[in-house]
């Protein structure tokens, strides 16, 4: 079995709003998958279709080589999944909450949990209703990632953490990683988190997969920002195709350059003369906006 | 207190529904048992005898407290001798809910930004709340003036309500400030509620006998404003003393806010346990967490309705038995034996449907836990759907009939006279109605997820063929759609097991719909 995840086409009717119509997610068994969508876009609408918990009007779905509906029970227990909202039982305490997830799920590792418990500094004796958002997040990721299963679906696992939380989150991730038997679906709308810890991500909007693939296949949708300080004018190398947004102050340029229009770009630089050259590679953030407006105007 | 009438507004706004519903409700209740008595004690003669069976009754002191005289006043304030618990129930949830509750929403935060002292909030909950107390008062005093009632009298059977309304709203005041928690809050103000009724029962009721605690009522706010004694002797000093209360507890009230932290209480957020005790690991040992404590309230409340119902058949037997007018009457109605039968029979059958009313409630915790997320964390773990569900029916079959039982031995124990198995027969005989209402709830958690409440409409429905289907004489069919109707009536009736075998399929069958509709639609929906 190479994908963990293999949906094609999934469509999902709630009354009269289509929330899903023909999405794609494949995700490859040991990899970290970014889910990438702004809010409204289906992510959480998709991940209840992989659990079970809702069953979806059109298309195929397979979750770890079954059917999330008919063969919930059997799948669950080699998953864990942490919701974008989590709520907790308000009587009990949150390491009560750890364990019990952990048990329901089939069996929970004592040692990670106090190991996840120090690193996210997180009291497990207060009482579910007293704990704040980004602690109720600390909760379900503990539960998560103290369980001992393939796969992790996480819904905006870190919406509420501290950066500094997210940062421990992020830590943990990257080991889960490093394991390699670990297989992880990661929805947000936080590009940065999805740039640093995913191998490929999936990209959608409006119900529908835009765009799939690493992060390197992605670059032809980008542009790179270049910076520099020239020795002579840069004759020509506003108008070259490929280029936009050019400013020019005194003998400091900058521009927008297309991927493929990299190279000729730079030949030009190196004609004119360097100084200094800054350039800065393309963030999702961009890829995000390049991807609407390409939409757009469709 | 800046700001304290523009908190005042929002308050009656937000409450502009339930306020003036509990305001005329308890309001005009009493003017109902005025038209009761007149019409079952017309005279003289019979209110005397009433009064007299009536005052050494330990389940009528229990429930309603002491009754010295035997006028239609006196009688009727007796009579309304539990309203004075309700209105300083709704009058503590008030005040808490305008406090505590805002503040741990976080909506008292907006609130605070925007200009606005900082006891203007207590003020505002605790002024609207002793105003309706004494609006409720006046509603009383003027209904008992219109049905021509002594004024003296009326206007202390209103400053009962008032005053309790008042010292509760005080004592809601204070608790808020201790937890935290809204809830937290909420518990410490009921137990002082429950300790001054439970206080004021013990006082009472060993006043009928030698009399050794009956001090133990005077240290009873709910005491207090029992003993104006309306129409009686309308004594004044407890009034005093209740105002004096309220006044402290405001005082405590607002100095306490100033000692403590915003959001946080001045008892510690008690901690629990840092990891799971063995059996929490299973649906059925979550279930069991989340429902302990409906059980236990609906355990303890039905031993405590089974022990009145128990006190009052003897009174029960004993105005029957008497050489009285009323004696004479009962005895046509087929003697006193038949009486008491048909008494215990009848109040099986209102506390049948009381269980309904906490299968109901336990069958929709099953939506609390979609609509809170519960669900979907329990249910993407190795949980099904059915065993999630099952666990959470268990208590919503299987509570009913642990509380029935609970009530039928506090009637028998209340009532030695009776026949043991008989009367826990007759409650436990209710069990199969219990079930097809429960079931109806689950048909409409399953099919109708988003209209899970209209499953209160069946208990609605037969509360109603319950109370007017004898009077108004309703075609059988009517009454045939209550499945009450067709519970054998125990004691003095046939136990004939087809009904009870028909209800208890038909439950099963429902159940099973329901669950089959659980099984298929999206969670949450
Ligand atoms: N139960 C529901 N009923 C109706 N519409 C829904 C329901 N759940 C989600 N939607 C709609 O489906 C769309 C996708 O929502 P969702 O999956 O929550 O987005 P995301 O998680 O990416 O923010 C939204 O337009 C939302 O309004
Ligand atoms: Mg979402």
């Amino acid at each position: 079995m190479t994908e963990a995840i293999d949906a094609t086409g999934l469509v999902k009717r709630f009354g009269k709003v289509t929330a899903l119509d023909g999405l794609d997610l494949h995700v490859r068994t040991g990899e970290v998958h970014g889910f990438l969508g702004p809010n409204g876009a289906g992510k959480t609408t998709t991940i209840r279709i992989l659990l079970g918990l809702s069953r979806h009007n059109g298309g195929t779905v397979s979750l770890l080589g079954g059917d999330p509906w008919s063969e919930a029970t059997e799948l669950h227990k080699r998953l864990a999944y942490v919701p974008g909202d989590v709520t907790l039982w308000p009587a009990l305490t949150g390491g009560e909450v750890i364990d019990l997830l952990g048990r329901l799920r089939g069996g929970l590792d004592t040692t990670r949990k106090a190991e996840l418990l120090e690193r996210f500094q997180l009291d497990p004796r207060k009482k579910g209703r007293t704990y704040s958002k980004g602690n109720r997040q600390k909760v379900a990721l503990i539960a998560a990632l103290a369980s001992d299963v393939e796969l992790l679906i996480l819904d905006e696992p870190t919406s509420g953490l501290d950066p500094l939380m997210e940062e421990v989150f992020r830590e943990v991730v990257l080991e889960e990683k490093k394991r390699g038997d670990r297989t992880v679906l990661l929805s947000s709308h936080i590009l940065a988190e999805v740039e640093v810890l995913c191998d490929r991500l999936t990209i959608i909007r409006e119900g529908r997969t835009v765009e799939t693939g690493t992060l390197a296949d992605m670059r032809h949708l980008t542009r790179t920002t270049i910076q520099a300080e020239l020795a002579g004018p840069p004759d020509g190398l506003a108008t070259l195709a490929g280029v936009h947004d050019f400013q020019l102050d005194h003998d400091r340029v900058r521009f927008d350059v297309d991927t493929d229009a990299l190279e000729p770009a730079l030949r030009k630089l190196v004609a004119v003369g360097v100084k200094s050259l800054v350039s800065q590679p393309p963030s999702l953030e961009e890829l995000f906006l390049r991807q609407y407006q390409k939409d757009e105007r469709r | 207190m800046t700001g304290t009438g523009r908190l005042i507004r929002l308050i009656l706004r937000r409450d502009r529904v339930v306020l003036p519903l509990w305001v005329v409700l308890l309001g005009l209740v009493p003017a109902g048992y005025v038209a009761s008595f007149e019409g079952l004690f017309p005279t003289e003669a019979e209110r005397i005898d009433y009064a007299q069976a009536s005052a050494g009754n330990a389940g009528f002191v229990t429930l309603y407290g002491p009754l010295h005289g035997s006028s239609l006043g006196e009688l009727v304030a007796w009579r309304a001798g539990f309203q004075p618990v309700l209105v300083a129930l709704c009058a503590l949830l008030m005040v808490v809910r305008h406090t505590r509750t805002d503040e741990e929403a976080g909506r008292t935060e907006l609130i605070g930004a925007a200009a606005v002292g900082r006891h203007a909030q207590l003020a505002a909950a605790l002024i609207t709340t002793c105003a309706a107390s004494v609006l409720l008062g006046a509603v009383v005093t003027a209904a008992m003036l219109g049905q021509g009632l002594p004024a003296a009298g009326s206007l202390a059977f209103g400053a009962e309500m008032a005053l309790a309304g008042c010292v509760f709203a005080g004592v809601g005041a204070v608790t808020a400030q201790l937890t935290s928690s809204a809830r937290g809050a909420r518990t410490i103000a009921l137990i002082v509620l429950a300790a001054a009724y439970v206080l004021r029962v013990g006082g009472d009721v060993s006043a009928l006998g030698d009399g050794s605690l009956a001090w133990l009522s005077r240290l009873s706010p709910i005491g207090w404003v029992q003993h104006l004694f309306p129409y009686g002797v309308n004594d004044w000093w407890p009034a005093l003393l209740a105002l004096a209360v309220t006044v402290v507890t405001t005082g405590v009230a607002g100095l306490l806010l100033t000692r403590r932290d915003f959001g946080g209480g001045l008892l510690p957020a008690r901690l629990g346990p840092a990891s799971a005790p063995a059996g929490l690991g299973t649906p059925l040992g979550l279930a069991w967490r989340l429902h302990r404590g409906l059980l236990l309230g609906w355990v303890v409340g039905f031993a405590l309705l089974g022990l009145v119902f128990g006190g009052v058949g003897g009174s029960v037997l004993d105005i029957a038995s008497e050489n009285s007018g009323l004696g004479e009457i009962f005895a046509r109605l087929g003697g006193s034996e038949a009486l008491v039968d048909s008494y215990f029979a009848g109040i099986a059958g209102i506390v049948g449907l009381i269980a309904a009313c906490y299968a109901v409630q336990a069958t929709l915790r099953l939506r609390d836990e979609e609509q809170t997320g519960h669900a979907e964390a329990t249910l993407s773990t190795a949980v099904s759907r059915y065993a999630w569900a099952g666990a959470h029916l268990f208590f919503s079959l299987l509570g009913p009939a642990v509380v029935l039982a609970v009530e039928g031995v506090a009637v028998a124990l209340a009532y030695p006279q009776g026949d043991f198995g008989e009367i826990l027969g007759g409650t436990l005989v209710q069990l199969p109605a219990v079930w097809v209402l429960a079931a109806l709830a689950v048909v409409a958690f399953g099919l109708l997820p988003r209209l899970s409440a209209v499953a209160w409409a069946p208990p609605a429905l037969c509360l109603l063929i319950l109370l007017v289907g004898q009077t108004l004489q309703l075609d059988q069919w009517l009454l045939d759609i209550s499945p009450f109707t067709h519970t054998p009536k125990l004691p003095g009736g046939d136990l004939s097991p087809t009904p009870l075998i028909t209800l208890t399929v038909v439950a099963a069958a429902l159940t099973a719909v329901g669950i089959l509709g659980v099984r298929r639609r999206n969670i949450p929906d």
